[in-house]
């Protein structure tokens, strides 16, 4: 019984930090431009030579 | 960023949005963030590539003309986006997505304690399981169940029902009674049944919202058509730039070549030619003169005119067709979708028979307690998760393969409504044909002709010199340098090639060619006529030939002359009525429908945007005005007609496999809902038959995944 005073709390926050991300994620607009993200890698940051 | 304020404190910088059709790759983020960034007064820009869109954070001082010129010199074309017609579209399925998250973070913990419920947990442990899962399922129940809760409501005061009230009134008492159950320490408590409910509804949801978004980006359309404003002349001789909204009549607007009007007018200086294709379809170009009526939303293409304004706004022609359009969207609203329509005859049964099952109960002697807790179970089991996602699973799937296919479908309901179609009706311009002169003799042209044209072609935004330059590009054709160039309206552009008179313009004999032709004159040489028609799709005869198999008659309606439609209609045996204003169009449409017909309209011109809107179900190819797109329920993309069958023909196997699914829901339930009544559905039974339920429902639907081939 200790054990599960322990782990359901556990594992209740850690759900719980999973959800907060998320949310945060989708009122910072993470999600609003997925095709350009996905393209934003192959941009060469440098400057050309 | 380099912020370009002098004193750049925390004053907020304007920001405007502009929509950039023509992104492509990484390489066009960078190039307009980065060039835009480097322009002065620009502080910030910002790109979002799934809206193609481009937000700039500039100085109060720049104005939108200045904004649109520092887009261009990266090279792209822009269009102010009206703000008007805001983003509200994107906050519906952002909420059901918040709603889901909650849903599925709260399943997985009460089933987490659950599932030490079901394997023996007992006395005080299940009494701790089930006032934690209470804990965590009241909250979850009144956040995510907001949805399903405001749209029973509604529809309730409308004393109408639909899905949602017996989901509401299931997920209110089961959720009470469980509260009641763990109260007394009783063995059975639902909070994952109605979580998991929740989610899986949810879900279903979600995706149909997601679907509708997706395609929906031009919201703001048809406005965006006509310029955002204009430069006015002033009293004092000065010039401003106003904007669209605060022109009104009796303004004079200067319009520079290549400038869209931004409202309807009177030609009181210049000469040129107006390209009317978003308004009439029509290509050739119209020679406007002093006193010609110009329209908004029309291309002034060769010489800046003077126009005085006769109406703006809301009064324009480009904006009555938008009224026009609105009124026959209405009657499309109308229609009732398939999942609304099961619900109408389900939503009843299921009350009734969890009604009956507690009366029986009740009578055959059982507490008021137990009989309760056997009706819930009738109610959790009847309203099955299955259900929500039969339809929106199929649609989601097909609409994802068509996609692929580059078929975009708008929503959910297009897909049904694409289904019962049988009878076709088609615009001629850019529907059947690709809207567009090619030149059909280049290549009889020498080398030297070649490079002249492509010189001349070069300086003009004439679109039969854009076509010829389109043209001659493909074929790596190099410039010849050419000086002195001016264009004059309605004849040609005239220059000079190392001291020879060179010009491209109308042909001064007879070519009675298809009409469309353009002459390249070289000093000293004899003439060169370039021929332009306007070529078919080419599949088109193919594709009407399956529409045919398919059980559609198609017939032509065309807002273009007579002879011009003709040979189309031959050569596709099919009848055509012509030379037809928005509102004929909405007429014989009407009178199909009168007839008993459900007509598909495939249109692309903001003069079919009305018969668009009032086709049972409606096409645009991508290459149609923005209005054209917004009304139309699927848009297509490239030059091929096929994807009109492929769209039907995906639609109907969609139909097929959402029945489908409905049998194998109602199938569940003719199994489920006898051990419910006797009293035999314990949590777990209902869990397992809800998530297995689901799951089949799901995979049946995976089988569209090949429909649009």
């Amino acid at each position: 019984m200790t054990g599960l005073a322990l782990l359901i709390p556990v594992a209740l926050g850690l759900g719980l930090t999973g959800l907060a991300a998320f949310f945060w994620s989708l009122k910072n607009g993470q999600f609003d431009d997925a095709d350009g993200a996905a393209l934003r890698i192959l941009i060469d940051d440098e400057d050309r030579p | 960023m380099t912020a370009s304020t002098p004193n750049s404190g925390p004053v907020a910088l304007p920001v405007t949005d502009f929509a950039v059709p023509g992104m492509r790759c990484a390489g066009c983020i960078s190039k307009l963030e980065n060039g835009l960034a480097l322009q002065p007064g620009i502080a910030n820009a910002r790109v979002n590539f799934t809206a193609k869109r481009v937000a700039i954070t500039h100085l109060p001082e720049l104005t939108t003309p200045q904004l649109l010129a520092a887009i261009a010199d990266t090279g792209f074309e822009a269009q102010l986006i009206n703000d008007a017609l805001g983003d509200s579209a994107g906050g519906e399925a952002q909420h059901l997505l918040k709603a889901m998250a909650v849903a599925g973070f709260a399943m997985m913990n009460i089933m987490l304690l659950s599932v030490s419920v079901w394997s023996g947990a007992a006395g005080v442990t299940r009494d701790l399981f089930h006032w934690l899962s209470a804990l965590i399922a009241l909250p979850t129940v009144f956040y995510s169940g907001q949805p399903f809760f405001r749209s029973a409501c509604s529809a309730l005061r409308k004393r109408r029902t639909n899905m949602d009230v017996p989901i509401s009134i299931g997920v209110t008492i089961t959720t009470a009674l469980s509260l009641y159950e763990t109260f007394t320490h009783g063995p059975h408590a639902y909070f994952d049944g109605v979580v998991m409910l929740l989610f899986f509804l949810l879900t279903g949801r979600w995706l149909d919202a997601v679907m509708r978004n997706r395609a929906r980006d031009g919201v703001s359309a048809l406005l965006k058509q006509t310029a955002a404003g204009a430069m006015v002349l002033q009293a004092n001789g000065k010039t401003t730039w106003i904007d669209a909204k605060a022109l009104v009549p009796d303004m004079v607007m200067l319009v520079a070549a290549g400038e869209r009007l931004a409202a309807d007018g009177v030609v009181i200086e210049g000469v040129s030619s107006f390209d009317l294709s978003l308004l009439t379809g029509e290509m050739t170009a119209q020679l406007v003169v002093v006193g010609s009526d110009v329209h908004a939303g029309t291309l002034n293409l060769d010489a800046p005119v003077q126009v005085r304004v006769t109406a703006a706004g809301l009064d324009t022609a480009i904006a009555d067709i938008a009224r026009l359009m609105e009124q026959a969207s209405q009657g499309k609203s109308v229609y009732v979708r398939v999942a609304d329509r099961a619900a109408r005859f389900y939503a009843p049964a299921v009350h009734t028979l969890a009604a009956l099952s507690f009366l029986g109960w009740m009578a055959a002697g059982a507490g008021w307690h137990e009989s309760l807790l056997i009706a819930v179970a009738v109610l959790i089991i009847t309203c099955p998760c299955a259900l929500g996602l039969a339809v929106p699973a199929a649609q989601i799937v097909v609409a994802g393969a068509l996609m692929k296919a580059g078929i975009l479908v708008k929503d959910g309901s297009a897909l049904e409504r694409l289904a019962e179609v049988d009878m076709a009706m088609f615009d001629k311009t850019g529907t059947l044909t690709m809207g567009r002169p090619t030149p059909t003799n280049l290549a009889d042209a020498n080398g030297e002709q070649k490079a002249v044209l492509l010189a001349l072609a070069r300086a003009s935004r004439h679109p039969l010199s854009e076509s010829i330059r389109r043209g001659l590009e493909e074929k790596g054709v190099i410039a010849a340098k050419i000086e002195q160039i001016r264009e004059v309206a309605g004849s040609g552009i005239f220059a000079t090639d190392n001291g020879r008179a060179v010009s491209l313009g109308r042909p001064d004999m007879e070519i009675s060619h298809e009409g469309l032709a353009a002459q390249l004159q070289i000093q000293g040489q004899p003439s060169f006529a370039v021929h332009f028609s306007d070529q078919m799709r080419p599949d088109a005869a193919a594709t009407l030939a399956e529409l045919k198999t398919l059980g559609l008659t198609s017939s032509i309606i065309s807002g273009d002359r007579a002879e011009s439609v003709a040979p189309i209609a031959q050569a596709l045996g099919i009848t055509a009525q012509t030379s037809m204003l928005p509102q004929d169009k909405l007429d014989a449409i009407a009178r199909q429908k009168a007839a008993g017909h459900k007509v598909l309209m495939v249109g692309d011109g903001l003069n079919d945007g009305p018969a668009l809107a009032a086709g049972h179900a409606s096409i645009a190819p991508a290459s149609a005005s923005d209005a054209g797109q917004h009304a139309a329920d699927v848009v297509f993309l490239g030059d091929a007609l096929t994807p009109v069958a492929i769209a039907i023909r995906a639609a109907r196997r969609t139909q097929h496999i959402v029945k489908q699914n409905f049998v194998l829901a109602i199938g569940y339930n003719l199994i489920a809902v006898p051990l419910a009544i006797s009293g035999l559905v314990t949590p777990l039974v209902a869990a397992a038959a809800m998530s297995g339920s689901s799951l089949i429902v799901v995979a049946n639907a995976l089988r569209l995944k090949m429909a649009a081939k």
